[in-house]
């Protein structure tokens, strides 16, 4: 683990590069380029950013006509403001009309820190996941927001790209190539499973650690697209451990967890314990307080580890029985 | 080409298509026929377009904002050689490229879905940076209902679009007074219309909208305008030349009846233009 930058900033990194490599590239904002670090675009490429003004719904409508024109358009503002707001546009204007948009979204989850419930989208993964045509991506880092950035423009189709504000460090140095839709593993296990995403997936890392001083053996699994979900990396996973955490920075409704719950219930229905903020709106204070209240932490996904390794063995006891 | 006694005819056709289709087969009469004429302008007149190319990348483009008229918008397209005009009975049935609501994926020729309000021009104005930045002067037109513009984000991309200075859009206000819940002005007054855009920053021209001449004319001024986007409002009747309909909100969404329909087609006429769909006797 080295040095520690936010997803926002890999994105705007490699906006920026994109910008260079690809002229069909463009991008718009709605008042907040230095927040969501599209400004070093908008001086280098005037030309190809749009300022729209606190309008997130026309901006997301915007995007989609120029997509509609063959460019491949960043709609940029904070998580809330797109995949809540602006949610029926999307739904219509992006993925009804199949439209090349990608939605580059920061001050995701807790970690938006101080400013409170308001901008704090714990919901987004949800509303984002269950639009058809719609692919939802998820960075652990600097890093890996980098690669999902380049690889979005490789990508035909909308995609939502979650960001956060915070620096964490970075997690995915030496893994395997970014493929969207394709699940990294990061540590091979035998007892349980944890499938994390964005900066848990740092936590789920440390939890392992703990587990490991106790004797038991987790595996790490970095779901970075939760649309499509890798069902084959995580079906493979699951018929070693039987039995699964997940952890994100999103309500246990309808994210992460509800994804691999869905997908385990119908093919291999095994303990699912979610970590994750518990149908709940956030607050104000700092990043770390905020996760330390809200359960976001190493510490409970240990916990969350062991309880669903108490219900593999008591399903295997009835099962003997 | 078309002049205006032949847009008016063409204008007569899409009147009695949209009879036909939503008596048989259900949609939204009243605002389709009080938009055929700008539409029968657009089509046979006015767009630079290739119906056998739909994908044409320097194509003029026409946003269907209000896409529950979508009705007069198919009916041009077939009657324009988009696709056959038997296809147009599939309206809404099962399997259909010609949705109750347009869908762009379905249907080559429609530039966006459209059916929840409120989203064309912004849609619109993607389309016109986009052509900006490829250096085509390629016209958009926007087409919206005046109840539609109740939704704050046409005021939005109104903004936008001047901001901008997208000189290449023409917004057309379809302003028939009606909506579902009645006349807009009891509903959710919306005038003044064109100083609205005038404080926006828009050009403005007022016009009969069932009058060609004055679409021509209105669009002929658009074409000269520079430097700022141009709002049309054009002064439409709901169910134009069909006497029970027009004016009357009921028209909005309602499919006539059998008999109905063939009054309807006794008021608007006969055409020169094209043939009908189904002959009286079918009904
Ligand atoms: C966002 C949204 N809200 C509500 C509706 C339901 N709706 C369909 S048409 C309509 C009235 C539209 O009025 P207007 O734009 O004046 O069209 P006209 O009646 O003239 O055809 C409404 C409320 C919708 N399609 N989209």
């Amino acid at each position: 683990m080295t040095k520690a930058k936010s997803g926002r900033d890999g994105f705007g990194k490699a906006l920026l590069e994109l910008g260079e490599k690809n002229q069909n590239v463009v991008a718009l904002c709605a008042d907040l380029a230095e927040s969501v670090r599209v400004e070093a675009f908008a001086n280098k490429y005037p030309e190809r950013y749009f300022q729209i003004g606190i309008s997130e719904q026309d901006m997301i409508g915007t995007a989609s006509g120029l997509a509609l024109s063959n460019y491949i358009p960043f709609a940029t503002t904070y998580a809330v403001f797109a995949a809540q707001r602006a949610n029926e546009q999307i739904r219509l204007a992006a993925c009804y009309n199949q439209a090349n948009v990608k939605i580059a979204v920061s001050h995701a989850g807790l970690t938006c820190g101080e400013d409170g419930a308001t901008h704090q989208a714990l919901e987004d993964i949800a509303s984002m996941r269950v639009m058809p045509e719609m692919t939802v991506i998820v960075p652990a880092d600097e890093n890996e927001a980098y690669e999902a950035t380049k690889a979005s423009v490789e990508w035909i189709g909308p995609i939502y790209l979650r960001l956060g504000r915070t620096p964490v460090p970075i997690v995915t140095n030496d893994t395997s190539p970014f493929q969207i839709g394709k699940a990294r593993t990061l540590k091979n296990g035998t007892d349980v499973s944890i499938f994390a995403c964005g900066i848990m997936v740092e936590r789920a890392l440390q939890a392992r650690e703990q587990l490991a001083s106790e004797g038991i053996n987790a595996s790490v699994i970095n779901i970075h697209t939760i649309k499509p979900l890798d069902k084959e990396t995580i079906i493979n996973e699951v018929q070693h451990t039987d039995c699964v955490v997940t952890a994100e920075e999103h309500s246990i409704i309808g994210g992460l967890g509800g994804a691999i719950s869905e997908l385990l219930a119908e093919e291999h229905p095994v303990p699912v314990h979610k970590v994750g903020t518990q149908d709940t709106f956030g607050e104000s204070a700092s990043p770390e307080e905020l996760l330390e209240k809200y359960g976001l932490t190493a510490a409970k996904i240990v916990t969350a580890c062991k309880e669903a390794l108490g219900q593999k063995e008591q399903n295997l006891k009835r099962v003997r029985s | 080409m078309a002049n205006t006694r032949e847009v008016k005819e063409i204008a007569k056709r899409i009147k009695r298509d949209v009879i036909q289709l939503t008596s048989k087969n259900t949609g939204h009469p009243g605002g389709a026929i009080g938009a055929a004429d700008i539409i029968a302008e657009l089509y046979f007149n006015r767009l630079h377009h290739r119906p056998s190319h739909p994908d044409w990348e320097d194509r003029d483009r026409f946003v269907l904002s209000n896409g529950h008229i979508c009705t007069a918008l198919y009916s041009a397209m077939a009657r324009s050689g988009y696709f056959p005009i038997e296809e147009l009975w599939t309206f809404r049935k099962l399997n259909s490229r010609l949705q109750g609501h347009p869908s762009r994926i379905d249907l080559p020729g429609l530039e966006t879905s459209a059916g929840p309000l409120g989203q064309g021009l912004s849609i619109a104005n993607g389309m016109a940076l986009a052509h900006r930045l490829r250096g085509s002067d390629a016209k958009i037109y926007c087409l919206v209902g005046d109840g539609e513009i109740q939704e704050g984000q046409v005021w939005e991309s109104a903004m936008t679009a001047a901001h901008h200075h997208l000189d290449q859009i023409a917004l057309i206000v379809s302003w028939n007074d009606i909506q579902i819940d009645g006349h807009v002005k009891d509903v959710m007054n919306i005038e003044p219309i064109a100083e609205k855009f005038k404080a926006f920053g828009w050009h403005t021209i007022e016009i009969d909208g069932n009058k060609v001449n004055e679409i021509k004319n209105a669009f002929d001024q658009f074409e000269q305008n520079t430097g700022a986007p141009t709002a049309i409002i054009a002064k439409t009747v709901i169910g134009k030349d069909v006497s029970f309909m027009e004016d009357e909100a009921i028209w909005h969404g309602k499919a006539p009846s059998a008999e109905e329909a063939t009054r309807a087609l006794e008021e608007i006429g006969t055409c020169s233009f094209g043939t009908d769909l189904i002959t009286k006797e079918e009904y």
